[in-house]
């Protein structure tokens, strides 16, 4: 018997899905903004991956980079400042069908929503998230946030911020049951590519710092590492990221990092002068969450009422004979 | 002398019991020493056997508190009778105590009944301490002198027969003594101790069988006190369990199949529950790294097609407010449980009250409307559930289902439910839809709109909680926002024309209605009926319902010369100096009430230790009649 789900399965196993397909609303960010090559790049990995739109999730929260879902052709869910990565973990939890994808921004992951991604890092729930830092609120007009440098004069800091920036991957690599970090810059786009890329073929929870720039209100935050390649540290590896010749000829500071060498992941993050970029830690047998969670079987009606029976069991006083 | 011979009272052998229609009975003792699992097992008993009963555990705040402290009283209160039991009751008739000092608290508390019987543990009396010593016989002197009955019993020496630490067998001894104070078949205490202990192993059980039978045999031999209450014995099947527990079946049998929470008293023994069961029907509990992430969690399941519960209590009602605001606005089912506590701030995390109810129904900022509705007793903590999973699905929106600490704790027997294949929440649909679907695509007259589940083909659509126009997109047109207002608020008046009026209890029309809502319903309708019976003009109301609230509550109200609220919270006394009727602060349902209905609700509010007695609620309805 064919129902109309199976025709649909049927033929759209025979589409194939182009860019296009991808792309939702015209973006409204300013131009310039990274985010739209980080939007390019998501879109180019979903085609490379063929995923099917429906099975698609892009979580956000709010903020600039939080408007991405509406840019995207898929199912979307703009949340609430800071609690993406928890609205995310629900939808997971019992949907693994469901390719789900979060963005967020240095506010919202690590500011309002710090404590989330910290969990949510313990979790290892199977997502890729995509952390975009400019080092700044932008939506709210320019504050300083805490991965700002110091000394960033924005409203709330006329005179510069006094403290020192919060160091997200120093950050990431100290907390438990991690399974996957790297850093990528938005503005080489086949790396930016190639490191999501990773981070979704990866089994667990990828989570990719962009460096992201924001030419509204840290126009120049970025510029030193645009116009000077070799502030770039490129970690390559056969098992992690590989430069094309063509970067390899601009990008030439570059070391030979496994990406399952978390000591060395760490000693690159604290010591190196240089910005990082490549996969810095990757370990496919973290458990996810949701797979130690899983029910063992599927439940239907009858079995429900069998479980709950036997509960029932326990309290209930029979009449006497 | 009369103290020697309450001392050491023997009983006539074969004297017939006092027949009486109920009892509430305590058993209190420092924490650890059992005196819950006593109350529990007395309670179970009484049930088996057929007693309508009501039991209220008395929790001290901390884990271990100081031994023998009058704030460390650790034990259960179990009101018995010949008859179906709604609520606590009022004073205590029997008190067992572990020491002198647990007593104490509940003494000063107004709790026992003047010239009650006590029954005391004499070991203090002998102690080593001699403040211990001084202090046991002053309070025994105390207690004799303002007239209770007062029999000492050597539970130690006795126990100390059977086992090497009395500490871990009083309890049995007392439930063995409380078998032969009530006339219950001692049998029915072994069944007990063997459903109880089997886990531990027969020894286990063979001594603890030992210890209520040395209970019983001394009390026979040494009490002159034997009651008989006459027992209904059930016809069907029933379920013995507390409001947690209830909560805790009834998400399991509502279908749903995540529960996220984060560890808050009172609510947290439903999840405790759940967590150990909620797996043999496929489901999960995710206790999550806060409450707004359990709230958050539960949106994202919800979103995906799993329709969730989180389960909290007042500090975390408050802090999930921004994400229920975001379920209702991108209307997502949910629903919530708030497990009320004493408030606000931490207040009191053990104690009962209803003070959350105005905050359920006009939590979150903007207009977020919401369904709140109320358990009253434990049967319907279960039911409940289900029907707020219902509504939740039914309507794409919020549910917050009212219990409190009352309830939480309190054991009721109901007759044992039949899951019915209706309950349950179907499959998730993840079939096409048409290519020309809008995500809100309200429908003008009731609000309502078809949600599509990711998954389903050709219904990509980025959900926000930014005011959204029918396609889900951001709303820059003002118009569009007031389109959604409209509708959410729409379908809460849809729903609003499915419910039912609830019944009066009592006559149609009188001098006085008590109105009231959630675990008070019991007390208020016993206090109610002992007013009727001299022949007052008195009916109560009771409202499931509080947002929406059915139709025709203002045509009863105005059948009667003056209208009550009583509740579990706070509201002014008009018997203060400085209050009048323009700066009153109303008890919650009063103000929800006096604004619904334009009658001049009068109201009465308490905030205590214990949840509101029969006999509170009669006097403040004979005072309110004589005015």
């Amino acid at each position: 018997m064919s129902t109309k789900a199976n025709d649909f399965l049927r033929e759209s196993a025979r589409v194939e899905h182009s860019l296009e397909d991808y792309a939702g609303c015209t973006p409204r960010w300013c131009t310039g903004c990274g985010d739209n090559a980080i939007l390019t790049a998501i879109q180019r990995v979903c085609r490379e991956e063929q995923l099917p739109l429906e099975k698609i999730v892009f979580v956000s929260g709010i903020g600039c980079s939080s408007r991405f879902p509406f840019y995207m052709g898929t199912y979307g869910f703009h949340g609430l400042h800071g609690r993406a990565l928890p609205i995310a973990e629900g939808i997971k939890m019992r949907r693994p069908d469901l390719n789900v994808f979060v963005n967020t921004g240095d506010g919202d992951c690590m500011s309002i929503g710090t404590a989330h991604w910290v969990h949510a890092t313990r979790y290892n729930m199977n997502m890729t998230v995509m952390m975009h830092d400019n080092n700044i609120y932008g939506l709210t007009k320019n504050q300083a946030s805490p991965t700002s440098p110091q000394g960033t004069r924005s409203n709330t800091t006329p005179r510069g911020s006094v403290l020192k920036p919060f160091d997200p991957l120093q950050a990431t690599l100290g907390m438990s049951n991690l399974s996957f970090v790297a850093q990528a810059p938005d503005w080489i786009p086949e790396l930016l590519f190639q490191i999501i890329h990773e981070g979704f073929k990866h089994r667990g929870f990828s989570f990719i710092r962009i460096l992201q720039r924001c030419p509204a209100f840290q126009d120049n935050r970025w510029e030193p590492c645009i116009q000077n390649p070799d502030s770039l540290l490129m970690l390559t590896h056969e098992d992690g990221v590989q430069l094309s010749p063509s970067l390899a000829r601009v990008y030439k500071q570059s070391v030979t990092h496994d990406p399952s060498d978390l000591v060395s992941a760490r000693e690159i993050v604290g010591t190196s002068e240089q910005t990082p970029v490549g996969i810095l830690y990757r370990n496919p047998d973290v458990p996810c969450y949701e797979d130690l969670r899983k029910p063992d079987q599927l439940y239907t009606p009858e079995l429900i009422k069998q479980g709950l029976d036997e509960q029932l069991d326990k309290f209930t006083i029979w009449p006497r004979d | 002398m009369a103290v020697a011979k309450k001392k050491r009272n023997t009983k006539p052998v074969g004297k017939p019991a006092v027949e009486i229609d109920e009892h509430i009975v305590e058993i209190l003792s420092d924490s650890g020493e059992g005196a819950q699992k006593c109350g529990q097992s007395f309670g179970a008993i009484a049930a088996r056997l057929g007693y309508g009963i009501w039991t209220t555990e008395i929790i001290p705040a901390e884990i271990q508190p100081p031994a023998r402290s009058v704030e460390g009283a650790s034990g259960n209160r179990i009101r018995v009778a010949s008859r179906r039991l709604t609520n606590g009751g009022d004073s205590t008739d029997l008190t067992v105590a572990f020491n002198e000092q647990v007593l104490l608290g509940r003494l000063r508390a107004g709790q026992l009944k003047p010239g009650s019987t006590i029954l005391l543990e004499d070991a203090w009396r002998s102690s080593d301490d001699p403040g211990i010593a001084a202090s046991y016989a002053r309070v025994y002197e105390e207690l004799v002198a303002q007239g209770f009955d007062v029999y000492e019993v050597p539970m130690h020496a006795e126990c100390l027969k059977i086992v090497r630490d009395p500490r871990r067998g009083k309890n049995m001894f007392v439930l063995g003594l409380l078998c032969s104070i009530y006339s219950l078949n001692v049998n029915a205490a072994h069944e007990q101790v063997k459903f109880i202990f089997g886990k531990k192993g027969d020894l286990v059980v063979a001594s603890n069988q030992k210890l209520v039978d040395a209970g019983f045999a001394w009390a026979e031999k040494n009490l002159n006190i034997k009651f008989k209450i006459q027992a209904t014995p059930p016809v069907e099947p029933h379920v013995v369990v507390n409001g947690n527990t209830a909560l805790a079946l009834g998400v399991m049998a509502s279908g749903m199949e995540v529960c996220a929470m984060y560890p808050i008293t009172p609510a947290t023994s439903a999840s405790h529950y759940l967590s150990d069961v909620f797996e043999k029907v496929g489901g999960v509990v995710h206790q999550a790294e806060d409450e707004i992430a359990a709230a958050a969690f539960a949106v994202g399941s919800s979103y995906a097609g799993k329709c969730a519960v989180t389960i909290t209590s007042g500090p975390g009602y408050s802090l999930k407010q921004e994400v229920l605001g975001l379920a209702v606005m991108a209307e997502i089912p949910l629903v919530v449980i708030d497990v009320q506590r004493g408030g606000p701030s931490t207040g009191q995390p053990t104690k009962p009250e209803q003070g959350d109810l105005l905050t359920a129904c006009f939590g979150s900022h903007g207009d977020a409307p919401k369904v709140v509705m109320a358990a009253s007793d434990i049967e319907d903590c279960f039911y409940s559930v289900i029907t707020a999973r219902k509504i939740a699905e039914t309507f794409n929106t919020v549910v917050v289902l009212l219990s409190d600490a009352n309830l939480a704790t309190a054991q009721q027997p109901f007759p044992r439910p039949e899951l019915s294949a209706e309950w349950l929440a179907p499959p998730v649909d993840q079939s096409p839809v048409d290519p020309d679907y809008l995500p809100y695509n309200w429908d003008s007259r009731s609000g309502q709109r078809q949600r599509v589940i990711p998954g389903q083909p050709n219904g990509m659509h980025t959900l926000t909680g930014l005011a959204h126009d029918r396609t889900s997109g951001v709303a820059y047109n003002l118009e569009v926002n007031k389109e959604g207002m409209r509708h959410r608020s729409l379908k809460i008046a849809a729903l609003q024309k499915t419910l039912k009026t609830p019944a009066v209890f009592g006559d149609d029309a009188g001098e006085l209605l008590v109105v009231g809502w959630g675990s008070t319903r019991g007390a208020i309708e016993e206090a109610v009926q002992r007013v009727k019976a001299d022949g007052h003009r008195v009916s109560s109301l009771h409202i499931k319902f509080l947002q929406p609230m059915a139709s025709g509550i203002k045509e009863i109200l105005n059948r009667f010369d003056k209208v009550l609220v009583v509740e579990n919270n706070w509201a002014d006394s008009m018997d203060d100096e400085l209050i009048d009727e323009e700066n009153r602060r109303y008890s919650n349902l009063g103000w929800l009430l006096r604004a619904r209905c334009l009658v001049d609700v009068d109201c009465w509010g308490e905030v205590g230790e214990q949840p509101i007695k029969p006999g509170t609620v009669e006097r403040i309805i004979r005072e309110r009649l004589s005015k």
